[in-house]
């Protein structure tokens, strides 16, 4: 029954029109029906992503439940919109950490709240709408309407100093993607239509290639965000509400990965095998330089922002070292390893970061403030609170049996076959990474209770559990069973493979 | 048969799993009692699994298993997968590791008595032992990786136990993060490992090895270093780090803030050993690299000499016993670098027994003491606790190696491969082992002697109330100091050198690093090995060291004061634990200190934020506003510029 729906449709347009629905019902006062009807559209939403994984069809690398109709005829502009093996997961990432959101919110969110709910299933609709789709432009669309309810989650619902946050975020990441049109309608040109994979076949020289290249750079590494234009994300982090922060990490720089994945590689291969080593440098960078400046932190928020940037290194990594591990080994079976462990890093990214984020949301809500100096001895108040954190922390870490290891366990053993000396960079995150995790770890949560504050503090309630166990689960699904997400990525990514490593010069 | 040994070999690696989950999620609604029974009730099931896997594959001789339980990921070419190998060493270390588990289990209910997180602990002892089962039977890296970083979490968890103290959270972090450069390494090997050979599973990799003796990599350019030899030492810096081998040892001292069941547990029976059973695992990988053997042996021996030496100044009961522990995995460190593999993991077995004995005898004593762990607040304890003293004492006589007790037989099975031996910097080890069983004979006495015997030195208010610990206690004691007994006699011969081996073919070495099986040529039965150990240079050694303990300790109270004026540069010396310490804190920890705040307040936040994103803004706004003034709205502006335009393009084009 399921499977007749139009179900990418759904997951994007049920949500907006429940965010329309839902700010009305607060217009009319009936907030907390309102509450309810985001929380059961979400949880719809997430339903309807079971036949997106059981009914998807991992033997081919085609664009599956796909939806095409006519949008703006004169430009060949279509509404088409499908998944693919790379999309697909991040789909249901997306709805997930969605769901945990609007949970969230249930108690913590008291001011304007029918709208804050409402900007978030907008900001669920809108991310969805960039994994899935096809058109370029429509790509576009969802791109940049991604950014209207983010911008307003950081300006409405964030703290002090929000409106520079929100301000510098927005102007940021515009920025970004105002070469990325440009790229995009040139290309739409050449292909002589606005469908992403057609923009493979476009013949380009290398100077070419390298502006596509470039121009896309901009745009994606603002939101992954990449050394040295990532410095928007610790404010928007910290300026946010708590359930922007889980958006924002979870989902927002997931689109700057997606991206190398759907243009950058597969559009400009030659120019991405000849920058291959920019890319490596800026995610070393950003592993091992973002991951000794998270060490420095004194604001517990922004410490996790900063581990988030670092984590995400991993992402890039895994992409751009293929062309140094084919070239080293003439393999492209070698390949796999290294992108299918930077798709898994995204994932796992999402669940990690946005946990840590979520539960720091928590702390927040309590004690209203973010100087790790305030915290201290909090397991002695909130025992359940920090074991469920010490998984998060875990997670970030790195420690098998947590999704945290798959990713930079298989980018780290890739690596090895471009450069020992890559491998050994990336590897230090192992040490980097426990230091900042686990000394902030130790501060907040070891020791006496520091203060007056600390020592009133509440343990979780049982939605606040609820919501952290979910993350709990998902995060040692992947862990433990990283195969249940591998398996549906093996074709497009071999697919992938292909078209990045074929010279189009 | 096979589907038998599967499902006792998951049942024993689940049955704690369980216990700890059950434990750690409803420990508030089973309370104290029931999260004890329901642990200890996993762990004995996993004893009688381990047990009934024992005999199976050492007694009745069934083939060993080796299987996958479940595809893990794949990626291209390559498969990861769970999958258990389980054969001699498997099931010996898997008994090793349930047995003293068990009795540390039981030892704990009345440790831990009172204490407001004793469900906690028990989970964590649990997992552990879940880690610590999953280490030992994996059959490939990937499941390896998974039990020595879970081992590594647990001992952090442990040794934080007591987290309000500041010196037990900052414990925890030093051995994770001391772990963690360890697995730093370690993980790079397991890299090298997957790049050469294309897989992660123990039996390829050990088949293929031997095609690899001639591959060479380039780490740094101009330079071709063996392949092998480059997988074991980036191996051994895990090991390193898990058994406490300089230069990464530094963790374990701290790691006594833990309580005591945790450092018999974890901190000298099992997870510290891990670095010991990896490389004996590894032993086809290593046999065919000499350079790693080297370095293997020199470091475990050089280390099994100064890590002791610094027992003898140290005046905590638990730390003294910490020392004596680095030392003695620099003992079985060196017998794995001799090729003696299987005397390493003798040792491993009956240092299980003995030293889970010395800690948990120490611990019997601290809580009669009141949680007193300075030895010179200690004395004549014999008089008020005779079973601890007993079993104390049947410890010590273990560990310094005294025929026939169970020490003496893997101790003086490993200096005499040692000697046997011919990898080089062989003769340097041998020497470093025999002055190291003087001074473990003088730091177990000097121990025995200022806690047991000499002068009353406890307060008034201790002594009153000091008596013998209950036999939930003492009877965990009594089951260990048997066990040091008797373990030793009863398996050398077929453990070390009686046809069929014990081990089987899981430790085989090639004809010139056969150390053991020259030995074994002398070997005539346990008798004969006693009698001849009272011949032994190492016996006289031991028996220097008791001497010397005795003189200082009881003889001559007065004597140790005038041989630290005597020494006093070499006293501090070994009191700043020869300066690891001072320089990772000047150079690591400030180091990094350093950078990170540099990259933060300076890279960071003022050149790129402040300089260029802000100043950027900066920057427009100051551009906006001089364009602005350019449109300010008056004619007569445009006009003027205009005629300025005018005259300039006729200028241009006269010109």
């Amino acid at each position: 029954m399921l499977t007749n729906l139009p179900l990418l449709s759904l997951q994007i347009w049920l949500p907006t029109l429940s965010a329309a629905v839902v700010l009305f019902l607060g217009k009319m006062g009936f907030e907390k029906l309102g509450r309810v009807l985001a929380i059961a559209t979400v949880f719809a939403c997430l339903v309807l992503c079971i036949p997106l994984y059981t009914n998807f069809d991992t033997a081919t690398y085609a664009y599956q439940f796909r939806e095409t109709a006519s949008w703006i005829p004169l430009f060949k502009i279509q509404y088409d919109i499908g998944v693919d093996g790379i999309a697909m997961p991040l789909v249901i990432l997306t709805v997930f950490t969605s769901l945990i959101v609007i949970l969230a919110a249930w108690k913590a969110i008291q001011d304007k709240a029918t709208q804050y709910l409402a900007t978030f299933l907008l900001l669920q609709a809108m991310t969805v709408g960039v994994f899935v789709a096809i058109d370029a432009l429509l790509f576009y669309v969802f791109w940049e309407a991604m950014l209207i309810p983010m911008y307003l989650a950081i300006g409405i619902w964030g703290s002090q100093n929000r409106s520079y946050a929100a301000i510098k975020f927005f102007l940021y990441t515009f920025l970004g993607s105002a070469l990325m049109l440009i790229v995009m309608l040139y290309l739409g040109m050449r292909a002589d239509s606005f469908s992403i994979p057609s923009f493979y076949g476009v013949p380009l020289t290398m100077i070419q290639q390298v502006l596509i290249f470039l121009a896309f750079l901009l745009a994606f590494a603002v939101k992954v965000p990449m050394w040295p234009v990532h410095t928007w994300l610790p404010d928007a982090h910290t300026e946010a509400p708590a359930g922007g922060s889980v958006i924002l990490a979870a989902l927002m720089l997931k689109v700057g990965g997606y991206g190398f994945f759907r243009f950058s590689m597969p559009i400009a291969p030659d120019a991405s095998h000849s920058l291959d080593w920019l890319m490596i440098g800026l995610s070393l960078l950003a592993i091992v330089y973002i991951g000794l400046i998270a060490l420095a932190q004194t604001d517990m928020k922004r410490l996790i922002a900063y581990s988030s940037v670092a984590h995400m290194g991993f992402v890039t990594l895994g992409c751009f070292m293929i062309y140094m591990i084919v070239k080293a080994s003439g393999n492209h079976q070698d390949a796999f390893m290294g992108l299918e462990g930077a798709m898994v890093q995204m994932i796992s990214h999402g669940f990690g970061s946005g946990a840590l984020f979520l539960g720091f949301g928590m702390l927040y809500d309590r004690m209203h403030t973010r100087e790790i100096a305030k915290f201290g001895g909090i397991a002695n108040t909130m025992p359940i609170f920090a074991a469920l954190f010490m998984v998060f922390a875990m997670s970030n870490v790195g420690l098998p049996g947590t999704s945290g290891f798959v990713g930079e366990f298989m980018v780290i053993l890739s690596a090895f076959k471009a450069s020992f000396w890559i491998a050994f960079a990336a590897g230090l995150t192992l040490i980097v990474g426990a230091s900042y995790t686990l000394w902030m770890y130790k501060r907040v949560f070891y020791g006496e209770i520091a203060n007056d504050e600390v020592a009133t503090l509440k343990d979780v309630s049982w939605l606040e559990w609820g919501v952290l166990m979910m993350l709990v689960v998902a995060i040692f699904i992947i862990g433990f069973y990283p195969e249940s997400l591998l398996r549906v990525m093996h074709s497009s990514i071999d697919h992938l493979i292909q078209l990045s490593l074929q010279s189009k010069l | 048969m096979i589907t038998t040994l599967h499902n006792l070999a998951l049942i024993a690696v689940l049955a704690p799993l369980v216990g700890s989950l059950i434990a750690g999620l409803f420990g508030k609604k089973i309370g104290v009692k029931g999260s004890q029974l329901i642990t200890i009730a996993g762990i004995t099931v996993a004893f009688f699994c381990a047990l009934s896997l024992a005999k199976s594959i050492l007694i009745d001789h069934i083939q060993p298993l080796n299987e996958t339980i479940y595809v893990w990921g794949t990626s291209g070419s390559y498969t990861l997968s769970v999958g258990f190998l389980i054969d001699q060493l498997t099931v010996l270390m898997m008994c090793i590791v349930t047995f003293v588990s068990l009795l540390v289990h039981i030892y704990s209910i009345g440790y831990m008595e009172g204490d407001p997180g004793v469900q906690r602990f028990f989970c964590y002892m649990s997992l552990f032992t879940f880690g610590m089962l999953s280490l030992v039977m994996a059959n490939n890296f990937l499941l390896l990786f998974f039990g020595w970083e879970t081992v590594g979490l647990v001992s952090y968890l442990l040794i934080g136990f007591w987290f309000k103290k500041d010196s037990a959270a900052l414990g925890g972090f030093k051995a994770f993060i001391v772990n963690r450069v360890g697995d730093f390494g370690f993980l790079l090997g397991i890299a090298v490992i997957l790049s050469y050979f294309g897989t992660l599973d123990y039996a390829t990799v050990f088949a293929a090895a031997p095609k690899f003796v001639d591959s060479t990599l380039s780490i740094v350019s101009g330079y071709e270093w063996s392949t092998l030899t480059v997988i074991c030492l980036l191996l051994f810096v895990g090991a390193m780090g898990k058994s406490a081998q300089l230069p990464l040892h530094i963790w374990l001292p701290e790691s006594m803030e833990g309580p005591t069941p945790i450092s018999a547990l974890i901190h000298a029976a099992t997870m510290v050993t891990a670095g010991v059973y990896m490389v004996a695992r590894m032993s086809p990988l290593y046999n065919l690299s000499p350079t790693a053997m080297s370095v293997v042996m020199i470091i475990g021996a050089t280390g099994a000499l100064s890590l002791g030496l610094l027992a003898v100044v140290e005046n905590d009961i638990k730390r003294v016993i910490a020392f004596s522990t680095m030392s003695q995995l620099g003992y079985m460190m060196a017998a794995n670098g001799a090729g003696a593999y299987e005397a390493g993991i003798f040792h491993l077995a009956t240092h299980a027994c003995f030293k889970a004995l010395l800690f948990l005898g120490a611990g019997s004593v601290i809580i009669a003491m009141h949680h007193e762990q300075n030895l010179h607040k200690m004395g004549n304890l014999r008089k008020y606790m005779p079973i601890t003293y007993v079993t104390f004492l049947i410890g010590t006589l273990a560990i310094t190696a005294i025929p026939p007790f169970a020490g003496f037989f893997s101790k003086d099975t490993i200096i005499e491969a040692v000697h046997e031996s011919h990898v080089s910097g062989a003769f340097f080890a041998y020497l470093c082992l025999l002055i190291g069983a003087f001074v473990t004979a003088v730091y177990s006495f000097r121990a025995l002697f200022l806690a047991f015997h000499t002068s009353e030195r406890m307060d008034e208010e201790t002594r009153h109330h000091l008596h013998e610990t209950k036999p939930v206690i003492t009877v965990p004691l009594i089951i260990l100091a048997i066990a040091s007994i008797l373990l030793g006699m009863i398996i050398v011969g077929p453990m070390l050198f009686t046809e069929p081996k014990l081990m089987g073919q899981t430790m085989l070495v090639p004809q010139q690093l056969n150390v053991l099986g020259e030995i074994g040529k002398e070997y005539h039965g346990v008798f004969s090995m006693v009698l001849h150990g009272f011949l032994g240079l190492t016996f006289w050694f031991t028996m220097a060291g008791l001497a010397t303990a005795w003189i200082c300790y009881i003889k001559k109270p007065e004597l140790p004061k005038t041989i630290a004026l005597r020494f006093s540069t070499f006293r501090s010396i070994l009191l700043k634990r020869y300066g690891f310490d001072a320089f990772n804190q000047l150079v690591f920890v400030r180091g990094t200190q350093k950078l990170s705040n540099f990259f933060y307040y300076f890279a960071d936040a003022k050149v790129i934020d402040s300089w260029l994103v802000n100043g950027s803004g900066r920057g427009i706004q100051r551009i906006a506003s001089l364009v602005r003034r350019v449109q300010s709205g008056y004619l007569y502006h445009y006009a003027f510029a205009m005629i300025l335009g005018i005259v300039a393009l006729l200028l241009w084009i006269v010109l």
